[in-house]
């Protein structure tokens, strides 16, 4: 288990990372959310040992890690762009942790791990001639035959295109599961994260602000900044709040977070408003509403509704799709 | 903390050995002139620095060497996209040829240049003889190939991908040179640049032959006023002006060095053939060629003529290399280029050695403004070597290097260790460049697969720098062979190298020691052109497998 | 399992090329410790003898000399004097007339108890009473001429030092430069010898006949000179009495060049005992051996000067054709001690006006 304890980390000479404590345990996935420049990077690279704490304790499982050197750890890092080796071939770089480590059986197992990334036969080919999603899979699959006991991924996915981004993202899922590597992982992109993530660490400008089971963190953002880079279309407080989550059924919150679907058209609905803008997606309707006593919120509706400007609707409030925020904004 | 260690620890060597072999000597000699009878006494030293002939000599020094250096890197550059950017039979050969100049004794070269230009001479239509044009001439002779080096090897593993990306956007051939190609290549120009301007401005053997008694450089006249005259103060004052000049140029060169984004993609591009455009750099490089093989031919010519009047042609003078004389000659040339070669081999291993280490130190990534400048001062600080009078340096060896723990003055070492300190700079701006442009990441993703850091670099930066590393080689062993620098001021075991061997024949007034220099001098050359071949053929198979 | 081995393999290349390093390398062999029994004799460069000759020394001594090198005459002095309170050996040969003179005041040399045979007296350096510095050869610096280029024209080749300043021998001389060359330092004290202080208007007159200051005797000699290797256009030259035993045409009776008898101006050699040195017993020993019959004989073949001492029979080429002056000019050691300096610099005022 990976526990970070009060951990402060300076990058020349600014404070990176600021007080940072959070555990890693065993066979997990933990992913670090945060916006670009939130110093979650320098966060993975002083669990790598690349950088070196200005304070704080970062150990596995107790055994203080400050004066083992990254080649010890045991950490396999992932970079964003993979950092494959050029001048060798994809079977040389997947298997360069075996020939390290002079294990036994490395071209077997260099086979095994370029089947289970879904590139058999390209042992012979060279980085430059794969494509990025390609290299990316290459990069795991040396990660992974270092047989790390911690996964670090700096972004993995992110650079990228979006469908490449999605089906890479499922397989890395299984690829993670299956094998039961404990892993942490950086990232800006929370559906990144969702998808892959046991547990949820937000960072924001240096700090952890919140941590947990990710589903946990999902429904209770600590604060609305962390709603609304969790995908949260709005945060609601005082009044508004208040009218929306009686609506919901819900009640012991200052404040409430709003996916863009959390209210729906629905004639049995508790609140009323005006249509002021309407969009045609190809599943539903994209409305803006001004809500009695709630102001202006989003809302969808089924296509058939035909729901137009001017309209007078009801709606209902969706409480799954809603979060309570613990802070005040 | 501990990076700093590990910096201190990597630089620890080369700082000792320049520290012992360099500074100490220098500052020993530089303080005689200050303190002429062990009393301070700055008073001669700044006297001598408002002598109307050491304003002349400074400005000399100053506008031939700049001259020479622009001229170099104008030819240089075209000749190095020529030899290493495009591929035509004969390449290699051409490669290794370019560098024998650099490694012709400076007496012999002077010779040769001055039979070509005196007036009769082939060349005496030119008026250059005992003209500054004439010395800028040979500077640049000498010089051309350590830009066609330096320039060549980082231009070798260029990515070509960002010119076509400018060509593909509408660029046209020289404005992708201008905006692409060139700031790729400026750190390696301008480290060449600079290491040409100090071998200028520290040329010895050349300005003093071809210009006489009318035209000295701070070199020269460091020489005359220690040698000769024994006028200490004046030789440390001048001592002092060329390293206040060469720091401000080192600062100079590396602030040009630095460039915004270091991570230049490199690859093992295929050499192309010759299209058409490229013509233009062809021809250049073809007539540099002709006016470096010029002098060269007239030794090989002059080897190769029977003494005296009738002049018909004769190896005669190749015999007597081989035949070991009776009488003046202790040694024959064969056993002298024996001892050239051995002492070559030490040289070059110390300079790549020491070279390796300060090139690793200084292109690791700093963390912090204080620990880059540490880097930038430490990378500067193994320049120095270059720009200071090897006489004083020379010198310097006898009156300090003479006690315990450092009672080296005798030993053995002392020679290949001058060589290397010469070489140093040449092997660490050849590596630095390439060094430099490798991504960091690299290495980091090797350590976290388990590469402790020897198996990190020889992963990331080995395979990088092998073939510029090779390139570096061929430079340290041509500066040894050719006897660069200190070493000729040196109190040395009466083995000879070939150079010294040379320099003994042609100081003698017989007709057949005259052919039998020129031939050894051939000799030396083709050895060295030998050599730089079956360096750049050397191929060991298992490098890069980590 | 073989990514392995290509490992192994990588490491035996390594290993294999250091080993070759190695044993070519120049560390290895000549780490020759020397005990009392060695003698460190510093040289100029233009120092050789035979091998035989230093092979019987070390035979008949029982002692291992060590020949060091040390730069050209004025380089090797100024280097004894520099370090003379730690000398770098114990005996020095190649100090000249012209620098022997600032040696022996600062003290670089001690009083030996060396022997001198006949005839090497007449060479003792003027001042030096103690007899410390022993003359081991001489030789003149002489104007030469190439005595075929004025037959060819049917001109008289110049005679004398005046001869060289007058117009029917513009453009022929060439001469190394006094202030970077010895011969050429020595034929300027041939001129003071002759002119005294008259000698910058001599130089004056030289210079505006056309001659040619060339940076060395090698630049001189072998790019200049009509009869040099490099066949040159100028066929007068400032060489040594002994240069025209060597331009005699392979099968030749009779040489291309002359050296002209009125313009020389001797020089010579001497060796000495370093103040401090380690082994002053063997460094006379040394001292001894140069003086030897057999060194002596070797020196023309050698080192192309002559002897000093009495009855050396010389080669037959230089028997013949090295003509040796009788009266060659001299300065006074100690007037060259305290003047050259002011004088090269006012020569190097003239030669560049």
């Amino acid at each position: 288990m990976l526990s970070l304890d009060d951990l402060h980390v300076s990058y020349d000479g600014h404070p990176a990372v600021v007080g940072a404590s959070l555990e890693v345990p065993d066979g997990e996935v933990v992913a670090v959310l945060g916006p670009s420049g939130c110093g979650k990077s320098t966060l993975l690279r002083a669990v790598a040992g690349l950088e070196p704490p200005s304070a704080g304790r970062i150990s596995w499982d107790d055994a203080d890690l400050a004066r083992v050197p990254t080649h010890k750890r045991g950490f396999a890092l992932m970079f964003q762009d993979g950092q494959l080796f050029t001048h060798l071939t994809v079977a040389r770089n997947v298997g360069y942790a075996l020939r390290v480590r002079r294990a036994a059986g490395a071209a077997a197992r260099v086979d095994e791990l370029l089947a289970a990334v879904g590139l058999e036969g390209y042992g012979d080919r060279l980085p430059a001639t794969l494509s990025g999603g390609e290299r990316q899979r290459v990069a795991l699959a040396r990660s992974l035959a270092a047989d790390p006991r911690l996964l670090l991924l700096d972004e993995p996915l992110s650079a990228l295109d979006a469908g490449l981004r999605e089906r890479l993202a499922s397989d890395l899922g299984v690829i993670l599961r299956e094998s039961g590597t404990t892993t942490l992982l950086v990232t800006h992109d929370q559906e990144e994260a969702f998808a892959l993530a046991d547990r949820l660490v937000v960072m924001r400008a240096g700090r952890i602000v919140q941590q947990g089971p990710t589903a946990d963190v999902w429904a209770r953002p600590a604060d609305a900044a962390t709603a609304l880079f969790l995908g949260y279309a709005r945060v609601l407080d005082g009044a508004p709040a208040a009218v929306v989550l009686a609506a919901a059924g819900l009640a012991g919150a200052a404040s409430v977070a709003l996916r863009r679907s959390a209210l729906t058209l629905d004639d049995a609905g508790p609140l009323r408003g005006v249509v002021l803008e309407s969009r045609a997606t190809p599943d539903q309707l994209r409305l803006v509403v001004r809500v009695d006593g709630a102001g202006v919120l989003d809302a969808v509706a089924s296509p058939a509704s035909h729901a137009a400007p001017g309209d007078a609707v009801t709606l209902a409030v969706d409480p799954a799709r809603t979060a309570l925020v613990a802070g005040a904004v | 903390m501990k990076r700093l260690v590990a910096l201190a620890g990597l630089a620890a060597l080369p700082v000792v050995v320049l520290g012992g072999f360099f500074v100490l000597p220098v500052a020993g000699m530089v303080a005689r002139g200050f303190w002429p009878d062990g009393a301070f006494d700055p008073g001669a030293v700044a006297e001598v620095l408002g002598r109307p002939r050491v304003h002349r000599v400074l400005w000399f020094t100053v506008w031939t060497s700049t001259v020479a250096t622009v001229a170099a890197v104008l030819l240089g550059v075209p000749a190095a996209y020529v030899l290493y950017r495009l591929k035509f039979v004969g390449r290699s050969v051409v490669r290794g040829l370019l560098l024998v100049p650099f490694v012709l004794p400076t007496v012999v070269v002077g010779v040769a240049f001055r039979q070509l230009l005196r007036e009769g001479g082939p060349l005496g239509g030119l008026g250059l003889d005992g003209t500054p044009a004439g010395i800028v001439a040979a500077l640049v002779f000498f010089n051309v190939a350590v830009v066609i080096r330096t320039v060549g090897a980082a231009w070798e593993g260029l990515d070509r991908r960002p010119g076509e990306a400018a060509a593909a956007l509408g660029a046209s051939p020289a404005t992708v040179f201008r905006t692409v190609t060139l700031p790729a290549l400026r750190p390696s120009i301008v480290g060449a640049a600079s290491v040409v301007f100090l071998f200028c401005a520290t040329a010895f053997g050349v300005v003093l032959t071809l210009g006489g008694s009318r035209y000295a450089s701070v070199e020269t006249e460091i020489y005359l006023l220690t040698t000769n005259l024994l006028d200490l103060p004046a030789a440390a004052a001048l001592s002092v002006v060329q390293l206040v000049v060469v720091v401000g140029l080192l600062a100079i060169s590396a602030r040009a060095r630095r460039t915004p984004d270091a991570a230049v993609a490199r690859t093992t591009a295929p050499p192309l053939r010759v299209r058409r455009s490229d013509v233009p750099q062809v021809v250049l490089t073809a007539v540099l060629l002709a006016v470096v093989a010029t002098p060269v031919a007239a030794l090989v010519v002059g080897s190769l003529r029977d003494a005296g009047a009738d002049g018909g042609w004769t190896l005669d003078h190749y015999r007597d290399l081989v035949a070991t004389p009776d009488g003046p000659f202790s040694v024959s040339a064969a056993d002298a280029l024996l001892t050239s070669l051995r002492t070559a081999v030490d040289a070059t291993w110390m300079s790549l050695l020491l070279g390796g280490l300060v090139a690793v130190t200084v292109t690791r990534r700093s963390r912090g403004r204080a620990e880059r400048r540490l880097r930038g001062v430490l990378d500067g600080f193994f320049m120095l070597p270059l720009g200071v009078s090897a006489v004083t340096l020379g010198f310097g060896f006898l009156i300090t290097l003479d006690r315990p723990p450092l009672d080296l003055r005798d030993s053995p070492l002392l020679v290949p260790v001058a060589q290397a300190l010469v070489a140093l700079p040449l092997v660490v701006r050849t590596l630095v460049p390439v060094l430099a442009g490798l991504d960091d990441r690299q290495r980091q993703a090797a350590a976290s697969l388990g590469a402790g850091p020897l198996r990190a670099f020889a992963t990331v930066d080995l395979p990088a720098v092998w073939r510029p590393l090779l390139a570096a080689a061929g430079f340290a062993f041509a500066v040894s062979l050719g006897e660069f620098g200190a070493t000729s001021f040196l109190a040395r075991d009466a083995e000879p190298t070939l150079p010294v061997v040379i320099y003994r024949l042609i100081g003698r007034p017989g007709l057949d020691d005259y052919g039998t220099a020129l031939a050894a001098s051939v000799v030396l050359a083709a050895t060295t052109a030998v050599v730089m071949l079956a360096v750049e053929r050397l191929r060991v198979p298992a490098v890069g497998a980590f | 399992m073989r990514h392995a081995w290509s490992g192994v393999r990588a490491s035996a290349v390594v290993v294999a090329l250091a080993a070759v390093a190695s044993s070519c390398s120049a560390l290895g062999g000549s780490s020759e410790e020397a005990g009392d029994d060695e003698v460190v004799l510093v040289v100029h460069n233009s120092f050789a003898l035979p091998d035989e000759l230093i092979a019987d020394f070390e035979q008949d001594s029982g002692l291992t000399l060590t020949i060091r090198e040390s730069g050209d005459a004025g380089e090797l002095t100024n280097k004894l004097v520099l370090t003379k309170s730690d000398p770098i050996g114990d005996v020095a040969f190649g100090v000249d007339n012209a620098f022997a003179s600032r040696a022996l005041e600062e003290g670089v040399f001690e009083t030996n108890e060396a022997t001198w045979p006949a005839g090497v007296d007449a060479y003792a350096l003027d001042g030096d009473l103690d007899d410390v510095l022993a003359p081991v050869d001489n030789g003149n610096v002489c104007v030469n001429v190439d005595t075929t280029y004025f037959e060819e024209r049917g001109l008289q080749p110049p005679t004398s030092l005046a001869d060289l300043a007058d117009a029917r021998f513009k453009n022929l001389f060439v001469t190394p430069s006094a202030a970077t060359s010895s011969p050429g330092l020595a034929f300027l004290l041939a001129t003071i010898a002759q002119y005294g202080d008259e000698w910058p208007a001599y130089w004056d007159r030289l210079m505006a006949n056309g001659t040619r200051i060339a940076s060395s005797w090698t630049d001189a000699y072998q790019v200049d000179f009509t009869q040099g290797g490099g066949s040159g256009d100028r066929p007068v030259v400032t060489s040594y009495d002994s240069s025209p035993a060597f331009t005699v045409p392979e099968g030749g009776t009779e040489s291309t060049t002359a050296a002209l008898l009125d313009t020389c101006f001797l020089q010579v050699e001497y060796a000495g005992v370093l103040t401090g040195a380690a082994n002053p017993g063997g460094a006379r020993e040394v001292i001894e051996w140069l003086l030897s019959a057999e060194v002596q004989a070797a020196l023309p073949e050698s080192m192309y000067v002559f002897p000093t001492r009495d009855g050396v029979e010389l080669p037959a080429a230089w028997a013949s054709y090295a003509v040796r002056p009788t009266d060659p000019k001299t300065v006074d050691p100690a007037e060259i001690a305290g003047r050259r300096d002011a004088w090269l610099q006012e020569w190097t005022e003239i030669t560049t006006r």
